[in-house]
């Protein structure tokens, strides 16, 4: 190459992505708060199976786990693990209106409806845990 | 209000400097000027070498997006009034390479665009005499928003997934193939799967949401990508459940 074309070669910048990008924008935190909140899901989910497992195993270990359950770090974890969890559900189901187009008799479910559907859908999902480990 | 207000323009000269600087210039204020009238008056009266892209200035060529305070906004649509009191930061668009100023290289977009075919596939094409494919405004509305999309990449810019990964076919790639998959008139939805479905595809984007928050044209590319990953969900259901469906 003639070294006088070099001068206007065009030599790109590339920027590098900064570490905490996700503290550029209240939406990009949101988004990671989001997704680390699934952590706390997946927590819980566990959580219920060691439950149903102490509950198989007899009243002796179910004791044992409801006592672990009540000490006070515990709770204040689960309080911790539950507001996370409120957090991801709602932020969650708020994005389900943008991914589904409903149709109904050739007309488009409004958003708002297809919102409320996946609270509906939460609550008795909610209402069905209650119900079998309050029974 | 002020007689003047300050730019803060991001330069970039790659036979003079390695890495980018800020520069400042005062510019008149008038109220009807947009960030893009006053770089044209800085280009036109005070540095000649300051270099930017735009054409049309009304929102339609989507050539003069750039970052404005941190935002990716079209600079034709962006009133300085807005800003004030300033300084104004201009930077050139996140996540393209910069070849100077605030003028960003596009071609990896251009690239991604073409394989994902924008354009209507047919199988079979109807003879000319047969006249025009007509579309009922039911199927008309159902791929318009999409239509809207004028590639002016503040999308990219603002998906922090395509920085992170530059390999993700990006917002408007995948909204404009939406475009044509929903088209009444188009056959080629299969093959633009093929591209899509991609570990670079919709599989990357993991809903930010924030591509189509600065849309100047409303065309909610998030939604597209979460709609094409439901649907293509459910594909693979059914081929599932039922093997021979032929899904």
């Amino acid at each position: 190459m003639n070294p006088a074309y070099r001068r206007y070669h065009p030599k790109w910048y590339r920027a590098r992505m900064p570490i905490f990008w996700w503290l550029r924008r209240v939406s990009y935190f949101r988004f990671i708060a989001r997704e680390l909140t699934s952590v706390f899901v997946a927590y819980a989910g566990v959580l219920l199976l060691v439950q149903v497992r102490s509950v198989a195993a007899g009243p002796e270990a179910l004791a044992r786990f409801t006592g672990w359950l009540q000490l006070p770090p515990v709770a204040a974890l689960h309080v911790v693990v539950l507001l996370a969890l409120l957090f991801h559900t709602i932020t969650w189901l708020h994005l389900a209106p943008r991914a589904m187009v409903v149709r109904l008799g050739g007309r488009r479910v409004p958003d708002v409806a297809v919102l409320l559907g996946h609270y509906g859908a939460w609550l008795a999902a909610s209402a069905l845990v209650v119900w079998v480990v309050v029974r | 209000m002020p007689e003047t207000v300050t730019l803060e323009v991001r330069r970039y000269r790659p036979e003079e400097e390695t890495e980018p600087t800020w520069q400042r210039y005062q510019v008149p204020f008038r109220r009807e000027w947009m960030v893009l009238d006053a770089l044209n008056h800085i280009k036109d009266h005070q540095d000649g070498t300051l270099s930017f892209r735009w054409s049309c200035r009304m929102g339609v060529c989507g050539s003069c997006g750039m970052m404005v305070n941190g935002d990716p906004r079209l600079t034709c649509a962006t009133y300085l009034e807005t800003l004030l009191p300033g300084p104004v930061r201009v930077e050139p668009l996140r996540g393209f390479p910069v070849i100077r100023d605030l003028v960003g290289d596009l071609t990896d977009f251009l690239t991604k665009l073409k394989r994902v075919q924008p354009w209507i596939v047919r199988q079979t094409e109807g003879p000319p005499a047969q006249g025009e494919y007509r579309q009922t405004p039911d199927q008309l509305a159902a791929y318009r928003p999409y239509a809207m999309c004028i590639n002016c990449m503040l999308c990219y810019s603002a998906c922090p997934i395509y920085e992170l990964e530059p390999s993700f076919l990006g917002p408007a790639v995948i909204a404009l193939a939406q475009r044509y998959n929903l088209d009444s008139r188009d056959q080629g939805r299969e093959a633009r799967m093929e591209v899509l479905s991609e570990h670079d595809g919709i599989w990357a984007c993991t809903f930010v949401g924030e591509c189509s928050a600065v849309c100047p044209k409303h065309v909610d590319p998030a939604g597209a990508i979460q709609r094409y990953k439901l649907e293509a969900v459910v594909a693979w259901a059914k081929g599932l459940v039922l093997p021979r469906s032929g899904t």
